[in-house]
């Protein structure tokens, strides 16, 4: 048994150590919010916070998040930027198929966490490790700044 | 397990609401809607919101009044449009729910949307006969009046149950947002307060529609239905699936297509904690597992001995070099009008040029998967289902069953772009091939998910087909364009599938030469031919746009050679060519008037800019693009700017309007710099390192224009993608003099 802390609860996780967080998270766990996209951490469709940190969920062997604090899209709205991204999404309607955006907004919430005025240029760095192959991209970086505004 | 995830209620649904239905035609145009009737409340209770298709959320309420196939109204004032079209980012169960809410006055809050069951005879897509299924962007145009007639008779029979007990004239009574009164009276009520009632009265033999300028949701900002799930992980894929005992599969496919195991190791495989099985099936070798990432250790330790005695060995080299070769001779003749030879022999100047466009994959952000379970009496199948009439029936063969035995759950899809609708349902076969091979093995017949990795998604086939296009342009004498060639050459997507008998004429796939045969420019003599080798035994597939992914390019990217030759503005040359086609000429003017065609392009000294343009009509719509980009001194393309202008007919929904051509832009842009690339027949990429979907970096600015329309509603899930190169590779050429005529670009060319 692994134990881990996960949105705020310790819980066990019956699994190999050497098994990504990401399938810990989905199989077993299953919280399905975060998504499985290239298993390399090449399109950040996995991320999850690790101590408020963007991870890639999906390399990171489990043993490794031990003691730390998980966070998933499924809580993300629990905290001030969290809510005020997910509502910026909404209200821009960034979504398409949806499979990729909860990474993207692991990856916003840390990005405005650190940096409250995010310029173009600090959004396309901070996000350009999460792809989306609908390509919401004009929406997205509107929605961050929109969040960055209700969060001033 | 989350109650709401709990299958078997939600299979129980399914069931209730299959076989709860009475079916009586009532409306025209082609639509066999059906008559619901009251539920019993036990029953009701257990139906899920989310149900039979699961790609709603919440939980819904008693099951009150259901005037057809389409709709349902509860005792909790909640409406429910039930979309017989797969979601997969397009926007359509949004879209469907606004034509229904819009004739029915429902206020949009209280809408939700669920999934379709599998069912052709309620479900059918009109435009496909007696099929039901998702693609061509078609969901709106073949539903705009179905479900707009559906909204309306749901609004009739409450207007008649509020006149009946309110003891007025129906005429008397309106209805606005959700709420039914009569003035003179002072009454109220809400859809919920009538379900009851308005379940009894007979359903309308005709409804009369509103009149556009009435429309209250149709042409304004109706909120997509899926962003609240799509933003806090409750949104349901197939890869989250999960039910009791399931197991994963992942699969040892061979290297090469028409490679098939000769023998296979699995001792290591076993050993592997949480491998309960493994098998072998027509497609390779599948690792059972009781999670994901055992069974993908256990199929990495498999050892598998390959036979490719039959398999296709060309790399893309040898085929684009056969495809040359091929292009020397005439094909056979998708178009000819005048007399092309004639028109050559007689010009005083020739243009030629030649495009290549590779293999592209789909590269979906979910890899594709599904679920299958046996029953007691069939299979159920959870999955992003666009094909399902032709996926139960190939199914129900494979497993030995009857098609209406084949249970279809329609989820969300985490992207498609013409995957899922797999012509010959591939990874659907493998699926069920597993479940027999199990069968009888397995306790329990549990149920299985396959789950494709990246690896196995990227090098499985089912292409973008690659292509080679030729053309010449014939200029007289007085400078006019008379004579048009147009050589394609490339495999079928069509010929050996289902669809050869409905979609080939005389040998001519009609997707392989769409955009190029229908070329609307006014060249009096014209000639399309095209070669389709049928050697070639890489599995090919319609990917966003079908055709028109490569024949946009070639006609849009050599006319504005021909511009170039004959010394005209491209804008002006075009609209020259297309007094015939206003719906072209309209959005041409409307972009090149909205990018400041006529003003030049700010630059820096040294620094390479350009312009370029390019209009196509795919799918009954029309797109023109202005492209911005900026060259660098490596080669490097920046776009900086597309200017779009866009006609689908009356605009449903003008945000996802916009949304889609933002979308179908980057969607497009990918295939400027990415191939999918075969060598000794074995695919070179296979994750995002070698195909990599744009990035938010690359994503240029992007204005779209809509044209304000009263015609029927068309398409837009496909046609902003093909003009996107084609005016990108037009403005690199105003920016360095350069013609790239091949994808993906080689820039190297660019370099100063």
């Amino acid at each position: 048994m692994i134990k881990l802390n996960v949105n705020g609860k310790a819980v066990n996780v019956d699994v190999a150590p050497d098994t990504p967080l990401l399938w810990a998270l989905r199989d077993t766990l299953q919280l399905t919010g975060t998504k499985y996209g290239c298993g390399q951490a090449m399109c950040g469709a996995c991320t999850v916070h690790l101590d408020g940190e963007p991870t890639r969920s999906c390399v990171l062997p489990v043993s490794a998040a031990v003691g730390r604090r998980i966070t998933t899209i499924e809580a993300v709205d629990s905290g001030k930027v969290g809510h005020a991204v997910q509502e910026a999404w909404r209200k821009l309607d960034v979504v398409q198929c949806g499979y990729c955006q909860s990474g993207q907004i692991m990856s916003a919430v840390a990005l405005l966490s650190h940096n409250r005025k995010p310029s173009d240029a600090d959004i396309d760095a901070a996000m350009s490790g999460n792809l989306c192959r609908c390509a919401t991209y004009v929406r997205i970086r509107a929605a961050i700044h929109e969040a960055a505004k209700t969060l001033a | 397990m989350n109650a709401k995830l709990n299958p078997s209620v939600l299979a129980e649904g399914a069931d209730l609401s299959l076989h709860n239905l009475s079916r009586r035609r009532f409306l025209h145009g082609g639509a066999a809607l059906t008559l619901g009737f009251v539920l019993p409340a036990a029953a009701a209770d257990k139906l899920p919101a989310a149900g039979p298709g699961k790609a709603g959320d919440g939980l819904a309420a008693a099951v009150k009044f259901e005037p057809n196939a389409f709709l349902r109204i509860g005792a909790d004032n909640s409406v429910t449009v039930i979309a017989k079209h797969l979601e997969m980012g397009q926007g359509t169960h949004t879209g469907l729910a606004t034509l229904v809410a819009e004739e029915l006055d429902a206020d949009w809050a209280q809408v939700r949307v669920e999934g379709a069951p599998a069912d052709a005879a309620r479900y059918n897509n009109l435009f496909w006969g007696p099929s039901q299924g998702t693609g061509g962007s078609t969901a709106m145009a073949n539903s705009w009046e179905q479900l707009r007639k559906a909204g309306a008779a749901g609004r009739a029979m409450l207007v008649n149950a509020a006149a009946r007990k309110w003891g007025v004239a129906a005429g008397d009574i309106a209805v606005s947002n959700g709420v039914l009164s009569h003035a003179a009276s002072g009454r109220k009520a809400s859809f919920g307060e009538l379900a009851v009632e308005a379940a009894k009265e007979a359903v309308p033999a005709e409804v009369r529609l509103k009149d556009p300028k009435d429309f209250k949701l149709i042409g304004k900002h109706a909120k997509r239905k899926d962003s609240a799930a799509k933003t806090n992980g409750s949104a349901r894929f197939t890869q989250d699936v999960h039910l009791p005992g399931m197991l994963v599969a992942v699969v040892a496919h061979p290297p090469q297509f028409g490679a098939t195991v000769k023998s296979f190791d699995d001792r290591k495989a076993r050993q592997v904690k949480g491998v309960v099985d493994v098998v072998a099936i027509p497609q390779g070798v599948a690792v059972l597992a009781r999670d994901t990432w055992s069974a993908k250790k256990g199929r990495d330790a498999l050892s598998v001995v390959w036979d490719d005695s039959a398999a296709f060995k060309l790399g893309s080299a040898e085929i684009l070099a056969r495809y040359k070769e091929m292009a020397r001779t005439p094909g056979k003749i998708a178009r000819q009008q005048g007399n092309t030879d004639a028109a050559f022999a007689a010009a005083a100047r020739v243009v030629e040029a030649s495009y290549d466009f590779p293999y592209l994959a789909h590269a979906a952000m979910e890899p594709m998967n599904c679920v299958i379970q046996l029953t007691a009496d069939g299979a159920e199948v959870w999955n992003g289902e666009q094909f399902q009439t032709i996926d139960q029936a190939v199914l129900a063969k494979v497993l030995g069953l009857k098609p209406e035995q084949v249970r279809l759950n329609m989820l969300y899809a985490g992207g498609s772009f013409g995957r899922r609708a797999s012509k010959d349902v591939d990874y659907l076969v493998e699926a069920a091939h597993i479940v027999k091979a199990i069968k009888g093995r397995v306790p329990g017949n549990p149920a299985v998910k396959l789950v494709w990795l990246r690896e196995d998604d990227m090098r499985g086939g089912y292409y973008r087909p690659l292509f080679h296009h030729a053309l010449q342009a014939a200029i007289d004498a007085n400078g006019r364009l008379t004579g048009w060639r147009h050589r394609l050459v490339g495999q079928s997507i069509l010929i050996g599938s289902p669809f050869e008998a409905f979609l080939v004429k005389d040998g001519i796939d009609g997707v392989s030469v769409e955009g190029a045969s229908n070329l609307p420019y006014a060249i009096p003599n014209l000639t399309v031919d095209l070669h389709t080798p049928t050697d070639i035994k890489v599995p090919v597939l319609w990917w966003r746009s079908v055709g028109s992914s490569h024949t946009a390019f070639s006609t849009e990217a050599f006319l504005d050679e021909v511009a170039a030759a004959m010394g005209k503005d491209p804008v002006a040359l075009r609209l020259e060519l297309l007094a015939e086609h206003p719906r072209h000429a309209a959005v041409l003017r409307l972009a090149a008037e909205k990018a400041g065609w006529t003003t030049p392009l700010a630059a820096k000294p040294g620094e390479r800019r350009g312009r370029g343009v390019a209009v196509h009509e795919s799918f009954n719509s029309y797109v023109a693009h202005v492209a911005e980009v900026t060259v660098a001194r490596d080669g490097t393309i920046k776009v900086d700017r597309i200017v779009s202008a866009v006609d689908c007919g009356t605009p449903i929904n003008p945000d996802n309007i916009r949304a889609q051509v933002e979308g179908g832009i980057g969607f497009g842009l990918c295939a400027m710099n990415n191939a999918i690339t075969l060598k000794d027949g074995k695919v070179e990429q296979g994750n995002f390192d070698g195909f990599a979907p744009l990035r938010i970096g690359d994503m240029p600015q992007v204005e779209v224009h809509i044209v304000p329309s009263q015609k029927a509603p068309t398409g837009i899930g496909e046609p902003g993608v093909p003009p996107v190169l084609p005016a990108v590779a037009n403005a690199v050429a105003a920016a360095t003099g350069k013609r790239l005529r091949d994808l993906p670009f080689d820039t190297r060319a660019l370099a100063v």
